[in-house]
């Protein structure tokens, strides 16, 4: 009894409407409008309800017409990037009532083209990535086609690497960086924590061939540690420490200080390992 | 279907004065650039006032005495407090760059201590160790002699 | 030269300039503190001052290290504030090579003034 008297008291509390806020939403159609403007909306707030809620509740009541992006809705898809309150964040990630404000100004992420209302264009942010080649170089294709084995990786050798591969694309950092602000040539902290991320895996043996790709102007060189980036990523990824990193690195390279490990071997079965007498074997490989 | 192209979002200049809330470091970037302009422009005259001596002492005492007024005297403990700030600050940038302060990577648990935040302890030591070299600049600027 | 090297040359010469132009602003712009701890020079603007430092090798050659980091530091900085500016491929050569004369220019004239104070006799 007193078990449902709880529930029933928690969705009693996330049902009442705590107070109506205003949304400030930038609003653009390339058909009609020559410029974007700003267009209010009074939306009522329930405790819980994230930014994106907040969207939905508009869209469903208020105005059928508003456009943005969004699918997962808990923080994992990077795609609703949003400049909320003048600070890049995840609109399914932001609750209303953690911004303690009556007034919620919703703009499409700042540096990149808008195609509609909030929708921006994140095509030369993932053009830029692609460029970087983010994805394990080695030469022995055999391996990599007709697997025998994993690559040996140790733990240590994994912590090196892990955080930058939590990057979900999300573009917030590219909003951010005020080097992305004037120059369009700029890599962008993304796609640099990327390299970064490549050229520490042990698997991978494409150093070289990354490090020419931006070893030129728009590379990390334009990188001056404002910081920004680290201080929106929603993942914890950081991409700020990854380019200091990165020159770092490309430093201790080019003085011949790094020791140049071949990429990981792969790793055969255990040696002198007996199968235990009730265990069967396993199926045929398919592929 | 033709595809039309997005509305410009760029934000320029703007971009790096402000462009929304961010660290202190954001700002820093800034403040590291507009004082690094200001010494260039200073060094770049700074160079033809001083190869005046080559010519003798009337030249040296005649420029000096042009630049004795206070509005270049002004102008001139501006350019000490640039050169404290920068110099300081690129100390700071000069290691953070190459990776010093910031331990090493580490899988991110929520709340995350990002890079920025673990060396902020250091800008605000460069941020005190500047102003203290400012105010004894102005003290010798203003007060002595 | 490889934007890189130019890079680690940058902040190498933002090294040198942090000692040399600290010992330089010390001597002139703190110099009744120094004085107070029995170091530094007295007026330091006067002729006799500037002359007399000036024919010491330690400041000819320290002017001389200091004027061609600071170029170099001042110059590339400023390019690289330029270059983030969406300027086109030309633009970006042409500033090069202007940054690069002027820098060279600059450079020959303040060497030649230190080394022409070392030399002067006293008028």
């Amino acid at each position: 009894m007193a078990e449902q008297a709880k529930v029933s008291a928690e969705t009693q509390d996330t049902e009442q409407i705590v107070k109506t806020v205003t949304f400030h939403i930038l609003r653009y159609d390339p058909n009609r409008d020559a410029k974007p403007y700003i267009q209010d909306f009074q939306v009522p707030v329930r405790r819980g309800m994230t930014v994106l809620d907040g969207l939905v509740y508009i869209k469903e009541n208020l105005d059928g017409s508003l456009a943005w992006r969004s699918s997962c809705r808990m923080g994992v898809c990077g795609s609703c990037g949003m400049f909320i309150n003048s600070f890049p964040r995840l609109a399914c990630q932001t609750q209303i009532l953690h911004l303690e404000s009556n007034d919620i100004h919703v703009k499409p992420m700042p540096n990149y083209d808008i195609i509609k209302d909030l929708v921006p264009d994140v095509m030369p942010m993932l053009m830029k990535h692609k460029s970087v080649k983010p994805y394990v170089i080695r030469d022995d294709m055999e391996e990599l086609e007709s697997p025998t084995g994993e690559y040996f990786q140790s733990p240590q050798e994994l912590e090196n690497y892990i955080q930058f591969s939590y990057c979900i694309k999300c573009g917030l950092c590219l909003a951010a960086c005020p080097t992305v602000a004037t120059d369009d040539e700029y890599l962008g902290p993304q796609a640099l924590a990327q390299v970064f991320r490549y050229n520490r895996d042990t698997r991978d043996a494409g150093n070289e061939e990354r490090y020419r790709l931006i070893d030129r102007s728009g590379g990390p060189w334009s990188c001056h540690f404002a910081g920004a980036c680290s201080d929106v990523c929603p993942k914890g990824v950081d991409p700020g420490f990854a380019i200091q990193l990165l020159k770092r690195d490309m430093l201790l390279h080019k003085l011949r200080l790094k020791k140049r490990p071949g990429p990981a071997p792969v790793m055969g079965p255990p040696e002198k390992a007996e199968r235990r007498p009730n265990i069967p074997e396993p199926p045929e490989p398919t592929v | 279907m033709e595809e039309k192209k997005g509305y410009r979002n760029k934000l320029g200049l703007m971009g790096w004065l402000s462009g929304g809330r961010y660290g202190i470091e954001r700002y820093a970037y800034t403040l590291h650039r507009l004082t690094g302009l200001g010494i260039l422009t200073y060094f770049i005259m700074h160079i033809f006032v001083t190869a005046t001596r080559v010519q003798g002492q009337e030249a040296w005492e005649s420029i000096m005495s042009t630049l004795e007024k206070p509005f270049f005297k002004i102008g001139e403990f501006l350019v000490f407090v640039a050169f404290a700030y920068h110099a300081l600050n690129g100390i700071r940038l000069i290691l953070t760059e190459l990776g010093v302060f910031m331990g090493k990577p580490q899988l991110p648990v929520y709340p995350y201590k990002q890079s920025t935040l673990r060396q902020r302890p250091v800008l605000i030591v460069v941020m005190i160790l500047a102003a203290v070299v400012i105010v004894a600049g102005g003290w010798d600027f203003f007060f002595l002699k | 030269m490889r934007e890189s090297t130019a890079w680690y040359l940058f902040l190498l010469a933002g090294l040198v300039i942090f000692v040399l132009l600290s010992i330089h602003m010390a001597i002139m712009h703190l110099d009744s503190i120094l004085l107070a701890m029995g170091m530094g020079y007295e007026n330091v603007l006067k002729f006799e001052s500037v002359f007399a430092r000036g024919k010491q090798v330690f400041f000819m050659v320290m002017y001389i290290l200091l004027l061609g980091a600071a170029l170099y530091h001042g110059l590339y900085g400023l390019r690289t504030i330029l270059f983030e500016l969406n300027l086109k491929k030309g633009l970006q050569r042409v500033i090069t090579v202007v940054f690069l004369l002027a820098g060279i220019g600059l450079f020959v004239f303040g060497a030649y003034a230190a080394i022409a104070a070392y030399q002067m006799k006293m008028i």
